[in-house]
C-alpha cells in the first residue's frame, strides 16, 4: 500500500468505524433494548379496523401536527397522564411526533368520545371549532342522496354542507375514527383515580373580577378548554348535533343537581326540545376537580342570558357521592 | 497530520486542467447543480403552499394538495433532491480540483445523479398518494426509495475515494476529509434506519431520535463545511486561517454529534440518562461549532472592503447561521428551555435557520464561487445581489416570526390557556412566515436564473466574464 493509500485508510477508516461504533451505541443497541419494552397493564393491540385507521392517520400526515406523547410537565396535564414506556409496545411505526400545532392525541378516545363530533370535525374542522386551522378531509366522506339503511348521515351544519345530498363516512373515515376512539390511556396501577389537586389554570388577570361569587375568568377558561369544542364558545352548540346551553332547562334549573351530575358523569342519547342527541358527552369527574367543575357550571349558569343560582365546589362534592 | 502546505493549491496557481478533465467534471458539476436548482424551486414552492395553509386552512382542499402530504414532500425534496445533489456536485468538483486529478468515473457520477432523481420523483409521487413510511421526519419515503438514494451515496463514495487516491501528495486537503466522511456517514445513517429488527415501539423512538438529527449534522453539515473549506480560500485567494482547527472541528464533531439525537425526545419515556447524555453532547457541540466558525470568520477577516460585492457574502451568512443555529440548538436542548420551546413552532424556525440559513447559503456560496471556475461564466452582479437580499431578508423574517410565535405558543401552554388560544395567537406569525417564505422562493427563482447563466444556457453569445487565465487562477 502506498503512503497515499495509507493516509486514506487512516482518515476514512477511523472516521467511518468510529461512526459505526457510535451509531451502534446510540441507535442500534438502545433500539434492541427498548424494542423489548413489554406492554403496560391494559395496553392492547389494535383491531384490524383500528390498525387500518392508523394507516390512514399516517398517510394523511396527522402526526405532523398532533403528538402522541404526554410529558410529565404542567403544560401536558390537560392531555392525560404522563406517557409510560409500556404505552408504546404495539406502536410501530411510532407516532410521538415533533410538533403540537394541534392537541396531543394520546388520550383523545377518552377526552372526546363522540363519534359524531369526530366525523364532523374530520369533514370540516371549522364546523365545530371555528378557530381551528386543521385541514378538512372531505375525501374521507361520500355525498349521497340518502343515507344507506342503518347508517347515519354526518350532521354537517348548513353553511358547510353540500348543496344537495347528505354526507356519509367512507370505510377509511370509519377506520380513522375507530383508531382515534381507541386512543385511551389505561390507568397506571397505583395512580389516584380522581385528580386530587389538578393545577388550577393560571391566575386570572386582575381585570376579570369575580362576578356573582365565582371566578368568572377561571370558568370561562375551563369552559373554552373542556366544553367549547361541542357546545361552542357562545354555548349555542351545533343544531342537530350538540345541544345548545342557551336557555337550556337543566342549565337554568334552580336545582343544580342534574346540571352538576351531567358534567360529572357525561350523557348520551338524550332528547332535548324534541331533538335526540346521539353524540356522547364524556364524564369529567376524573379529569378535573370539584372547584373546576363548579367554575364551569357557574360559567354556564351565568352566561349568554342564562340566569340561574350559582353553586360551589361543595355542591359538586355532594353530587360525587350520590348515585 | 497534514499541514498548511496541503492547501497550497487553493491559494496558488494551478495547472490548467487538460481537456479530458474539463470534459468529465465540468458537465457533471453543471448537471448536479442544474438538477438541484430545479428541485429547490419545486420543493420551496410546495413549502410556500404549506405555509399558506396555516393562515388559509381551506386553501386547495384536495388529497394531492393536503397539508399532511405536502409537508413531507417539501422537507424530503429540500433534503434529498436539492441539498444532497448540490453538495455532491460540489464535493466531486472539490475532490477533482483540490487533488489536481481527473474524476475516477464520470459514469458513476452520472448514475448517482440519475438514482437521486429517480428516488426524488418516486418519493414525491409516493408521498402525494399517501404512501408515507410513518410520518417520521426525513425518512418518510418508502424503504425501497430510500435504498435507491443510499445506492447513489455508495456509488459517490466509491467515486470520490478512487478519485482522491490518484492525488500527487500524501496529504489530503481537509475539504475531502469532510466531504468523503460525510458521504460515508450518510451511508451508515441510511443503513441503520433501513434495518427494521430493532425498531419496534419505543426502540424506534430511540432510532428516530438518532436519525432525524444525524441526517442533518453528520451528512449535510460535513458536506457543506467541506465545500466551504475549498470554496472560501478559492474565492478570497488566500489559505484557510488554520488547517489544524479544521481538523480539530472534524474529530470533535464526530465525537459529539452522534450522541445528541435523543434531545428531540426530552421528557419522553426514553431512559432519563439517555436524554441527559444527549443534552451533555449538545453542549459539547459548541467546541466544533466555535472552532469551525472561527476558522472561516478569521479567514474572511480583513477582506471587508470587497467582501460585500462577492459571493463570499453567501458564505458569511452561512457561517453566521451555522454559529447561531447551533448555539440555538444547544440552548433548546436544555430541559428548562425545552419546557417552553419543544413541540412549538420555534423548532421549525430553528430547522430553517440551520438547513436554510447555514446549509443552503453554504451551497450557494460554493456554487457561486466554483461553478464559474468550471464554466468560465459568472452570474450578473445585480442578479446575485437580488438573490442574496431576497433570501437573506426572507429567512430572517421566517426565523424571527416563528421564534417569537413559538415562544408565545409555549408560554400559552405554560399559563394553562385553552389549547385553541395557542393556535389563535399564532395567526400573525404564520402570516409573516408565509411572507418570509415567499421572499425566499422569489430568491430561488433568481438563483435558478443565475445557474442558467453560469452553465451557459442563454447561448454562446453571452460573453464569458472570466478569461481563461482567470479561470485557471
Amino acid at each position: 500500500m502506498t503512503p497515499r493509500d495509507r493516509m486514506l485508510v487512516a482518515i476514512f477508516g477511523t472516521s467511518a468505524s468510529a461512526y459505526v461504533a457510535l451509531s451502534m451505541a446510540m441507535a442500534v443497541l438502545p433500539g434492541i433494548w427498548l424494542s423489548q419494552t413489554p406492554p403496560g397493564p391494559g395496553v392492547v393491540k389494535l383491531t384490524q379496523q383500528q390498525a387500518m385507521g392508523r394507516r390512514v392517520y399516517i398517510a394523511e400526515g396527522c402526526a405532523y401536527c398532533h403528538t402522541q406523547q404526554v410529558r410529565p410537565l404542567s403544560t401536558d396535564t390537560i392531555f392525560g397522564r404522563a406517557a409510560a414506556p409500556g404505552d408504546f409496545a404495539y406502536q410501530t411505526p411510532e407516532l410521538l411526533g415533533s410538533e403540537r400545532t394541534g392537541p396531543d392525541l394520546s388520550n383523545i378516545g377518552t377526552r372526546q368520545p363522540s363519534t359524531v363530533w369526530q366525523f364532523m370535525h374530520l369533514y370540516e374542522p371549522r364546523s365545530v371549532v371555528k378557530q381551528s386551522i386543521m385541514p378538512a378531509f372531505p375525501w374521507l366522506f361520500r355525498v349521497v342522496d340518502k343515507a344507506p339503511e342503518g347508517a347515519a348521515a354526518v350532521p354537517v351544519p348548513k353553511e358547510y354542507a353540500p348543496t344537495q345530498g347528505v354526507v356519509v363516512p367512507t370505510a377509511k373515515a370509519e377506520a380513522l375514527v375507530a383508531y382515534l376512539e381507541a386512543l385511551k390511556q389505561p390507568a397506571l396501577p397505583g395512580a389516584p383515580s380522581a385528580p386530587a389537586a389538578a393545577p388550577p389554570p393560571a391566575a386570572p388577570p386582575a381585570a376579570a373580577t369575580p362576578a356573582g361569587g365565582f371566578d368568572a375568568a377561571a370558568g370561562a377558561t375551563l369552559f373554552a378548554a373542556n366544553c367549547a369544542v361541542c357546545h361552542g364558545d357562545q354555548g349555542a352548540g351545533v343544531p342537530g348535533a350538540f345541544p345548545s346551553l342557551v336557555g337550556d332547562p337543566v342549565v337554568n334549573d334552580a336545582d343544580a343537581a342534574t346540571h352538576i351530575r351531567t358534567v360529572l358523569r357525561g350523557l348520551s342519547g338524550k332528547t332535548i326540545g324534541g331533538t335526540k342527541y346521539d353524540a356522547a358527552m364524556p364524564p369529567f369527574a376524573e379529569a378535573i376537580n370539584d372547584q373546576q367543575i363548579a367554575d364551569i357550571v357557574d360559567h354556564e349558569r351565568s352566561s349568554w342570558g342564562n340566569k340561574a343560582p350559582l353553586i360551589t365546589a361543595k355542591d359538586v362534592a355532594g353530587q360525587r357521592g350520590q348515585h | 497530520m497534514s499541514n498548511v502546505n496541503a492547501t497550497g493549491e487553493s491559494a496558488g496557481p494551478r495547472p490548467v486542467p487538460d481537456a479530458a478533465d474539463e470534459d468529465s467534471i465540468v458537465p457533471i458539476f453543471k448537471a448536479y447543480t442544474v438538477s438541484a436548482a430545479a428541485w429547490l424551486v419545486f420543493a420551496t414552492c410546495i413549502g410556500l403552499i404549506v405555509a399558506l395553509k396555516f393562515p388559509y386552512p381551506d386553501l386547495l382542499t384536495a388529497p394531492a394538495f393536503s397539508f399532511g402530504r405536502l409537508r413531507a414532500i417539501h422537507t424530503n425534496d429540500a433534503f434529498y433532491a436539492w441539498a444532497a445533489p448540490a453538495l455532491l456536485g460540489l464535493a466531486l468538483f472539490t475532490a477533482v480540483r483540490s487533488c489536481g486529478v481527473r474524476l475516477y468515473s464520470p459514469m458513476l457520477a452520472w448514475i448517482s445523479l440519475g438514482l437521486i432523481n429517480v428516488a426524488a420523483v418516486c418519493g414525491t409521487i409516493a408521498l402525494d398518494l399517501g404512501y408515507n413510511a410513518g410520518d417520521q421526519e426525513y425518512r418518510e419515503w418508502p424503504d425501497w426509495i430510500r435504498m435507491i438514494l443510499a445506492a447513489a451515496f455508495v456509488l459517490t463514495a466509491w467515486n470520490m475515494l478512487a478519485t482522491v487516491r490518484g492525488r500527487r501528495d500524501t496529504d489530503l486537503y481537509v475539504s475531502n476529509w469532510y466531504t468523503i466522511s460525510g458521504v460515508l456517514w450518510t451511508i451508515i445513517i441510511f443503513s441503520v434506519v433501513l434495518i427494521p429488527w430493532y425498531q419496534y415501539g419505543l426502540g424506534q423512538v430511540a432510532v428516530q431520535g438518532y436519525f432525524m438529527h444525524n441526517a442533518v449534522g453528520m451528512s449535510f453539515t460535513p458536506l457543506a463545511l467541506g465545500t466551504l473549506y475549498y470554496a472560501l480560500p478559492k474565492l478570497l485567494n488566500r489559505p484557510i486561517y488554520s488547517y489544524a482547527l479544521g481538523v480539530l472541528a472534524f474529530w470533535t464533531n464526530l465525537a459529539f454529534y452522534p450522541i445528541l439525537g435523543a434531545h428531540h425526545f426530552l421528557f419522553s419515556p426514553l431512559p432519563w440518562w439517555f436524554q441527559t447524555l444527549a443534552i451533555v453532547a449538545s453542549v459539547a457541540m459548541m467546541v466544533p461549532v466555535l472552532g469551525g466558525s472561527a476558522n472561516f470568520l478569521l479567514t474572511m477577516s480583513g477582506q471587508g472592503d470587497w467582501l460585500h460585492r462577492s459571493p463570499a457574502m453567501f458564505i458569511l451568512v452561512g457561517i453566521l447561521c451555522y454559529l447561531t443555529g447551533s448555539a440555538q440548538g444547544t440552548i433548546e436542548a436544555l430541559r428548562s428551555m425545552q419546557q417552553i420551546w419543544h413541540l412549538t413552532n420555534f423548532t421549525v424556525g430553528h430547522s430553517h435557520l440551520t438547513m436554510y440559513g447555514f446549509i443552503t447559503f453554504a451551497i450557494w456560496g460554493g456554487v457561486y464561487a466554483l461553478l464559474p471556475q468550471a464554466t468560465g461564466r459568472t452570474a450578473p452582479d445585480l442578479a446575485l445581489g437580488i438573490h442574496f437580499w431576497f433570501s437573506t431578508i426572507g429567512v430572517v423574517i421566517y426565523v424571527l416570526s416563528l421564534s417569537i410565535g413559538g415562544t408565545e405558543q409555549g408560554l400559552d401552554w405554560l399559563r394553562g390557556a385553552p389549547f385553541i388560544q395557542s393556535v389563535v395567537d399564532q395567526a400573525p406569525y404564520w402570516l409573516w412566515r408565509a411572507v418570509g417564505g415567499g421572499m425566499m422562493v422569489a430568491g430561488h427563482l433568481v438563483f435558478a436564473f443565475n445557474v442558467a447563466i453560469m452553465v451557459g444556457w442563454p447561448g454562446r453569445q453571452a460573453a464569458a466574464d472570466l478569461g481563461p487565465a482567470e479561470v485557471a487562477a
